[in-house]
């Protein structure tokens, strides 16, 4: 431990010392000691400090007989200067005294010396550097709190640095939620030690009392043998007995305390002074404003994550035999989230693992992180069952499963897709509501930031609630067209689906546009086409119109579903440009054969290349490729390299 | 020791099955090939997946890289064996999931500067850490800063590991170094983009690790945290900023772009006949290199542009472009860069790298 220099009180001249020495009539009160002399060599008159130090020096005395030699001599030297010398100040010993002498005049032109006792200066020295020091101290608390926004590394910071400089060791007592506090140790040129422990603080002298933010008990109050063992550091040389002083300061947070200091010193003799326990406050004070400032932030981002969590885009793989790719990146660079999305469900599957498919088809209950995972897992084994040629066998009633929109069944059997008649592949799908297909849709709602976040939440919610009828693509946009129009968000929305599903070796997709750009097919020989959809966007007009579209994928080819924010980037090397349809085409005619991932890779990045560091609006793509190998790798965490045919 | 060099001999094999495999696009071969990799070796199965995915799959991405650069892969097929590559790094840590140490050693972020793309490195150090017991937040490619250090803010890591192969993205980094340094957080860099020895990462003042092994064992030892001086603006770190070449280069990028294309296309008669996508990739070109130049006045190294201007120059030839055709742009800058010397100074010395070479030559 580093003692700060203890602030001493000026002004503790001889004054003080020597009240014995009445004032006379002609002793001036004067500030500083100070004593006239007349040309002749008289003493004129003394003040009541110089008095103090000159007890021979009167009115009237010889000032040579009542003062040391060297001031005598100096008093000489300016008066055989005369009047026009710039007189220079003496030094000496005033009995024990170490005494500066300054030259002066007074108004009627008797000469003057004002004595100044160099401890008087030497103590404001003193002074001053103990100051600095402690605003050093301050200072680099502040700095080093101020770094870090994490409590945990808050807490260690402020225990070391007490350590170090207040205290023998330390402990900080936090805030914690039930039974048990965090409590951060840390002795004086070691680490800090964190722990959640379940103590009383009723056991600790004061500890109560600053835990709730009242003023602190005076350490002379407090009795070291009392202090419980869980305070005292584990790495701390002695024991609770060697303690010789103990100072409990608050933790003033924002508005509530933010914790207790609990400073310790072992011997009797370094006890805590009143001006170290100030000192202890001060540093306390600094220290619960940056940790008060790093929970506030904890729990801000803590619940920014718990409500985003739904938002974020989901992790995609392969599904059921076919491989999704998705990327994102959002306007503004300090945002997760905005106003493009995209979602795969899975087809729900009867047979097999109910429960998991389940589970995992409403991806967004979960979290992100695991759902995808999972998502990929239950969706390998059911495609490595598809490929073998059990598609219609597997895929009877999609909506049998747990979990899923209550109602759904009724709304299901009875009604024979509406639209299956014009809608252009829903044939496919089989006679009518079942499918095995996989569901994907990719949107863009108007405007970006956290506003249009909220209501891709919701679109998101509302299409999975609507999933029953995604084998009829105009059904599902006709009835999220209703649920928009009728909610209180004015933006409206354009989306693009796909109901995709493997058959054998080729994946084939019912690809409908609802105001949203085609999607682009790229081909295996490089060719890129656009899917022959078309629609109305979502939310804005009371009736819709849409167009499906059926494609068929061979090996290694791959739909692409992308927002405007990709084609709207503008930028490039002359800085003004949009990146455009053409360059989208370019790109994807050299992605022929590619991986999703990749394909969603290379477009991602060229895109946000092009933008460079000019403003873009959020970027979406996914990508559904039919895989090239015949054979499903498991290479997604769930299964073992499986070899199927 | 037997069984190290009996695999290491077996390698040269595999080495070659797995290139075909990434040539090929073929997931399936490209994991049973690092599969066999590691089922070759006895022992601790962390140790084996480690020395696989530092032996066998990185030697196979920087191939990748090589071989793009002699024009032997497109971009696409690039991204494509980079894709695949990713696949078996993620199929090995999954074989190894049940035998991964428990997280024991402390908490490392791994990311790649924002604009940074080549994510491979950055992966391949992350799960070097988990195979070594360290918790490791892996980020991935291309993290906002924004993103790197409010991370760094709530996970309370206790190392960034940052990662960037290409240096145009320098003044980046250099700005997630010292916005993760006033956190408090030290920070490794690794990657091609911080020089010869990590001479760049020196100058922004942060740890360098050549390769995952090295950053592992320095995170091993222990990084000293920054303290508060660690808190500073970047531009401190590199005084020449004042002269604000750098600055203006970088804000007047378009239209340097644009005169040099103009430039170029005055005085190359064959440009004019381009099609529209060969003057955009002029146009790219170009503004790579005014790019390279400002970064180059960033860390004040014009061995940068220099090494930068004869890579392009290797690129080119190995597409049938004489590297000459880039003495003109290197002209048209030194024209409009005349009064920065920096600038000329770095332009100049590029534009004789290009063409001593071939004295006798005129154009």
């Amino acid at each position: 431990m580093v003692s700060i220099p203890e602030p001493t009180c000026a002004g503790r001249v001889p004054q003080a010392r020597t009240s014995e020495s009445r004032a006379s009539e002609s002793r001036t009160s004067e500030a500083r000691p100070s004593i006239v002399v007349d040309t002749g060599g008289a003493v004129v008159s003394v003040s009541d400090g110089a008095g103090a130090l000159l007890p021979g020096a009167h009115p009237g005395a010889r000032f040579a007989d009542v003062v040391p030699p060297w001031l005598a001599r100096a008093h000489d030297e300016r008066v055989a200067l005369g009047e026009d010398a710039y007189p220079q100040p003496a030094r000496g010993l005033i009995g024990e005294h170490g005494v500066d002498a300054f030259p002066g005049r007074t108004r009627r032109g008797a000469l003057l010396w004002w004595l100044v006792d160099d401890g008087e200066a030497r103590s404001l020295r003193t002074r001053l550097d103990s100051e600095r020091a402690r605003s050093r101290l301050l200072q680099q608390v502040s700095s080093e709190l101020l770094a870090s926004l994490n409590v945990d590394r808050c807490m260690e910071v402020t225990a070391r640095l007490a350590a170090e400089h207040l205290a023998d060791a330390v402990a900080i007592v936090g805030v914690g939620s039930g039974r048990s506090r965090p409590v951060t140790w840390c002795v004086t040129g070691g680490d800090a030690v964190r722990e959640k422990v379940a103590v009383d603080p009723e056991e600790m002298p004061g500890l109560p009392e600053a835990l709730l933010g009242f003023p602190p008990v005076p350490s002379r109050w407090i009795d070291p043998r009392r202090v419980p063992s869980w305070i005292v550091p584990a790495d701390f040389a002695g024991s609770v007995a060697e303690l010789g002083s103990v100072v409990v300061v608050p933790l003033p947070g924002h508005g509530l305390p933010a914790g207790a200091v609990v400073l310790l010193r072992r011997s009797r003799e370094s006890a805590f002074t009143e001006a170290e326990e100030d000192f202890a406050r001060l540093f306390a004070a600094r220290a619960g404003a940056a940790l008060s400032a790093a929970r506030i932030y904890a729990e801000q981002t803590h619940i920014a994550g718990v409500l985003m969590r739904d938002l974020l885009p989901p992790e995609l793989a392969r599904v059921q035999g076919i491989d999704f790719s998705g990327r994102y990146r959002a306007a503004t660079a300090g945002e997760r989230i905005g106003g493009d999305f995209y979602d795969v469900h899975p087809a729900q599957v009867e047979d097999g693992r109910p429960g998991e498919a389940a589970g995992s088809g409403p991806g967004s209950g979960s979290g992100p992180p695991a759902g995808p995972g999972r998502v990929a897992g239950s969706g390998q084994s059911a495609g490595a069952g598809q490929s073998a040629g059990q598609v219609s066998a597997a895929v009877t009633g999609q909506m049998s499963g747990p979990g899923q929109a209550p109602g759904a069944g009724q709304t299901q059997g009875p009604r024979q897709p509406s639209g299956a008649g014009q809608t252009a592949g829903a044939g496919q799908a089989g006679p009518g509501q079942s499918t095995g297909e996989t569901f994907a849709v990719l949107g863009d709602v108007a405007g970006k930031g956290l506003e249009a976040a909220v209501l891709t939440g919701k679109i998101r919610n509302t299409v999975e609630a609507l999933l029953p009828f995604s084998a009829d693509h105009e059904r599902l946009l006709t009835l999220l067209n209703t649920a928009l129009l009728s909610s209180h968000h004015t933006r409206f929305a354009t989306l693009a689906l796909v109901s995709a599903r493997r058959e054998g070796r080729v994946v084939r997709l019912r690809v409908t546009s609802a105001g949203h750009p085609a999607p682009l097919i790229v081909r295996g020989d490089g060719t890129v086409e656009a899917a022959d959809t078309r629609g109305t966007l979502i939310g804005a007009l009371p009736e819709i119109k849409v167009r499906t579209a059926a494609v068929e994928l061979a090996p290694g080819e791959t739909c692409l579903l992308y927002t405007d924010g990709i084609t709207e980037a503008r930028g490039g090397p002359l800085g003004d440009q949009m990146f455009g349809e053409r360059r989208l085409r370019q790109t994807l005619a050299e992605c022929a054969g590619l991986p999703a991932d990749a394909v969603t890779e290379r477009v991602q990045m060229l895109a946000s290349q092009w933008a460079g560091e000019r403003r873009h609006d959020d970027m979406a793509l996914l990508a559904i490729t039919a895989p090239r190998n015949t054979h499903l790798t498991a290479v997604d965490g769930h299964t073992r390299g499986r070899f199927t045919a | 020791m037997t069984t190290l060099s009996r695999e290491l001999h077996s390698f040269a094999g595999l080495r070659t099955q797995l290139w075909d495999a990434l040539l090929d696009c073929d997931e399936i071969h490209a994991v049973a090939t690092v599969r066999t990799a590691v089922g070759g070796f006895d022992g601790d199965r962390c140790a084996a997946v480690e020395h696989v995915l530092l032996s066998l799959i990185a030697p196979a991405q920087a191939r990748v890289g090589l071989a793009w650069a002699a024009n032997e892969l497109t971009v696409a097929q690039e991204h494509a064996a980079t894709a695949i590559n990713e696949r078996c790094v993620a199929a090995l840590l999954d074989d190894a999931a049940d035998a991964l140490p428990p997280p024991h050693r402390g908490r490392a972020v791994v990311a790649c500067v924002d604009g940074e793309w080549h994510a491979l490195p950055a992966r391949l150090v992350a799960e070097v850490l988990r195979l070594r017991g360290w918790r490791v937040d892996y980020l991935g490619a291309q993290v906002p800063t924004e993103h790197l250090v409010a991370h760094v803010h709530t996970s309370g890591a206790e190392a960034v590991l940052l990662s960037s192969s290409i240096p145009s993205h320098l003044p980046t980094a250099h700005t997630a170094i010292s916005a993760c340094q006033a956190a408090g957080v030290p920070v490794v860099a690794g990657g091609a983009a911080f020089g010869d020895q990590g001479r760049y990462a020196r100058l922004m003042k942060a740890e360098w690790a050549p390769d995952a092994t090295a950053a592992a064992e320095l995170l091993a030892r222990g990084l000293e945290q920054p303290g508060p001086e660690a808190a500073r603006t970047p531009d401190l770190d590199l005084p020449h900023l004042k002269d604000q070449e750098y600055t203006l280069v970088r804000r007047t990028k378009a239209q340097l772009v644009k005169q040099t294309l103009a430039d170029v296309e005055n005085g190359f008669a064959a440009m004019r006949s381009y099609s529209e996508f060969q003057r955009e990739r002029t146009a790219e070109d170009i503004d790579h290199i005014v790019g390279f130049l400002a970064t180059a006045l960033y860390v004040d190294d014009p061995a940068l542009f220099t090494s930068f201007i004869t890579w392009t120059g290797g690129i080119l030839q190995a597409r049938g472009v004489p590297p000459r055709c880039l003495v003109p742009a290197l002209d048209s800058l030194l024209h409009q860069l005349g009064d920065f010397p920096r600038a000329a100074a770095t332009l100049t010395a590029a534009r004789s790298a290009l063409t001593i070479p071939h004295p006798g030559r005129h154009e």
